[in-house]
């Protein structure tokens, strides 16, 4: 009993890291129509931010102060990051096609992983300890960090602000404008530009807190490390139906919560392996009976 | 572009391929021959490296090139794919003689036969029996590395190749997954040694014939993958000329349009699929040559982005295009860059200032091109402002590093390489679109103009 307990906030917990970045995901998608494959390597990123700002702070100021402002350093950062890869990758492209995009995305994840390579040396690197995230405490009898009870709280809560912000404001207003159809926005003086930027701010702000309670969980950084998180937020975004925030976020916690179980499963079965394979077995199966996902939108091709 | 091709074209095409077949064997022995050869051309050279790594990734790039580039099908299995092949080659041709240390910690294989042993059986393991039975082997178990990635892409295409354009894409990918995760399940060790590699199975140098005293007379280990990428690729040329390939071509167009041809949509995409599947397949086979172990951790999705890369770079949908691309692809990152990741000092003060000064230039000629295509694009104040971004940093380190009076080259170290390839890459896919052949091929470039007008 406590074992399942324990396995089930671990998994609610690597849920909601997962959500974190599937909402950058599907936000892209929905506006852009693109798998922004570099959002993966966004979040290794601002993880490596977090081990240098640390650091780099610590031999100036007190180290509570110095986490604290290195953590709001990495969130500002990563969203300039963000930004800038959207300005230089992916805007001079908005006219060619998707395809185009895509490969672009992918050529910035290869070079933000080599770079990573280049300044780590290729070494794993170790996620500072964050005074009171990485603190446990005990529930139901298992010894358990802070960032694994806070992570469920604080998704919900920036959900719901997100939520807020789609649906209430001038600027969500927009962005859902611009999801459900590009020219004719334009054509109604929304400025395309500035929206798809503050969904990129928004979604690399969130990938940034999600690296922050991710890496406090598993504290080793690689280069590499941002691919599998990505891919399977990625998987999480196109279960829930790509485009909606709520489904992502549903479809992280599930994917999060399965995915921790098969890896907590008696090792004389010899199934962890598929821990990760599970998600994409899930990511087939899912297309193949209900491409639009959980809560996605019927889509209806035009000829 | 539905021009016959002539006879002649075909010929032309035939005797080229000799050529370099030709001369690659005379590049590989010029060493034989002649005592003071450059130091290049000694089989320990990092060209003979390139060329093989180009031969088998050329093989790969072609026929995800003929899937992607010619059929429009936008799928990221390919490492999957290959994957299939390199196991399925090295599990058929471990020697039995080996098979209980390779596979020791299973208490050897599951699989208690090896192709090239078979066959040596029948031949006799000495001289020209044995040869003839490892090349037997090899080559057998080479088509049935194709044939069962062939057959999961059979398997797996009908239920996927029904999707679009980035669900295709990302559903093949997460595929490729799960076969990685699959042949890394220590259950199936008997028969894939689980998580650790395959090895001491047939590679590129055991074609080297060697006399009976055990010297090399006749090196072919560059020779081999050069042969069977040139054949494959020969065939995928062969088949996107054919009726098939127009299919293909249609599909890529408009599917739509193609379907009231009277294309049977999902019956070209899913020959197309394994097709392409095939060959990765049998260059998965030759990958596992050589690099000489086969192991499921190398083939992931980083392996199938490089291939991707490559045919972007080459032009979607020219197969001369891929070619190409592939070895200048090996040849920068294997070799040309090397020198990026070695720690060096400036010899002189002199050649120090030339850095300097050629940093400066760089960046200021980078900002000029940037300031000339934001006025071509009348992009404003901001695009000129951000124009200026690079000139200001690079003359910004210029001046720092002038300053430090360092001697050491700036930036050299372990990674670099890679680096400065990835932002190569990011130019050519920001800025020339098209990869260096766009849709032609090197026939194309050497036809008179007029014909070509007159063939549109």
């Amino acid at each position: 009993m406590e074992y399942a307990i324990s396995i089930l906030l671990s998994g609610i917990s690597v849920g909601g890291q997962y959500a974190l970045i599937a909402i950058g995901y599907t936000m892209v998608y929905g506006i852009l129509r693109l798998i922004n494959f570099a959002h993966g390597d966004v979040f290794m990123v601002a993880g490596l931010m977090g081990i240098y700002f640390t650091s780099w702070l610590t031999s100036v100021m007190s180290p509570g102060a110095a986490v604290l402002c290195s953590l709001l350093l990495v969130i500002v950062m990563t969203v300039l990051l963000g930004f800038i890869i959207e300005r230089v990758a992916y805007k001079p492209l908005r006219s060619a096609p998707r395809m185009s995009v895509m490969i672009s995305a992918i050529g910035v994840s290869y070079l933000l992983q080599n770079t990573a390579t280049y300044i780590t040396g290729g070494q794993p690197m170790t996620y500072p300890s964050i005074p009171f995230l990485f603190d446990t405490v005990t529930v139901a009898g298992n010894n358990i960090k802070w960032a694994v009870l806070l992570t469920p709280v604080l998704v919900i809560i920036l959900v719901l602000a997100l939520t807020q912000l789609i649906n209430r404001t001038k600027v969500g207003m927009a962005m859902r404008a611009v999801a459900k159809d590009f020219e004719t926005s334009r054509l109604m003086g929304i400025k395309i530009n500035s929206v798809i930027s503050v969904t990129f701010v928004i979604g690399s702000a969130l990938a940034a807190v999600g690296s922050i309670l991710y890496f406090t969980n598993y504290q080793s950084i690689v280069p590499t490390a941002g691919a599998m998180p990505g891919l399977k937020a990625f998987v999480a975004a196109v279960f829930g139906g790509i485009g909606s925030v709520p489904g992502a976020v549903i479809g992280a916690f599930i994917i999060g919560i399965c995915e921790t179980i098969i890896k907590g499963l008696p090792s004389a079965w010899d199934v962890s392996v598929f821990s990760d394979a599970f998600t994409f077995a899930l990511l087939i199966v899912i297309l193949v009976f209900k491409p639009t996902g959980l809560f996605g939108e019927k889509a209806t091709d035009k000829v | 572009m539905l021009e016959k091709k002539s006879k002649k074209g075909s010929v032309i095409a035939l005797v080229c391929i000799l050529v370099i077949l030709g001369g690659v064997i005379l590049l590989e022995n010029v060493s034989m021959f002649m005592e003071n050869v450059p130091e290049v051309l000694r089989p320990t050279s990092q060209l003979f490296t390139v060329l093989k790594k180009g031969a088998v990734y050329s093989l790969v790039a072609v026929s995800m090139n003929l899937l992607n580039g010619f059929t429009g099908l936008f799928s990221l299995g390919q490492a999957g794919f290959m994957l299939l092949g390199a196991y399925t080659y090295a599990i058929l041709t471990v020697p039995m003689a080996s098979k209980d240390q390779v596979y020791y910690l299973f208490g050897g294989s599951a699989v208690k036969f090896s192709l090239p042993d078979l066959f040596a059986g029948v031949l006799g393991a000495e001289g020209v029996g044995g040869a003839v039975s490892m090349v037997l082997g090899v080559l057998i178990a080479m088509i049935l590395a194709g044939l069962v990635a062939a057959f999961f892409a059979w398997l797996i295409g009908m239920p996927v190749l029904r999707l679009k354009s980035d669900y295709l894409a990302i559903a093949t990918l997460g595929f490729a997954e799960i076969l990685r995760a699959i042949f890394q399940w220590q259950r199936l060790g008997p028969i894939t040694n689980g998580a650790n590699m395959i090895k001491n199975f047939p590679t590129f140098s055991s074609f080297n014939i060697e006399n009976s005293a055990g010297e090399t007379v006749l090196r072919l280990s560059t020779f081999v993958p050069f042969l069977v990428a040139a054949l494959c690729i020969a065939i995928i040329v062969l088949l996107i000329n054919s009726s098939y390939g127009r299919a293909f071509k249609a599909i890529r167009e408009d599917e739509i349009a193609a379907e009231a041809m009277g294309i049977n949509l999902s019956k070209h995409k899913q020959l197309s699929f394994c097709i392409s599947s095939f060959f990765a397949g049998v260059g998965g086979a030759l990958f596992a040559m050589y690099s000489a172990n086969a192991q499921a951790k190398g083939f992931n999705s980083t392996l199938t982005y490089e291939i991707l890369l490559i045919v972007v770079i080459g032009g979607i949908g020219s197969i001369s295009g891929s070619v190409i691309a592939t070895f200048a692809y090996v040849a920068c990152s294997e070799w040309w860059l090397r020198f990026l990741d070695t720690p060096t000092t400036f010899q002189s003060e002199s050649s120090r200032t030339m850095f300097i000064a050629a940093l400066a230039v760089a960046g200021i000629a980078i900002t000029a091109l940037l300031l000339l295509r934001a006025r071509k694009k009348k992009g404003g104040t901001g695009m000129m402002a951000a124009a200026c971004i690079p000139a200001v940093v690079f003359v910004g380190y210029d001046i720092y590093y002038a300053m430090s009076g360092a001697m050491e080259v700036p930036f050299l170290r372990t990674g670099f390489r890679m680096v400065v390839f990835s932002v190569i890459i990011m130019i050519v896919v920001l800025f020339f679109r098209n990869g260096l052949m766009g849709t032609r091929e090197i026939s194309d470039l050497f036809k008179p103009k007029a014909k070509k007008e007159a063939a549109k």
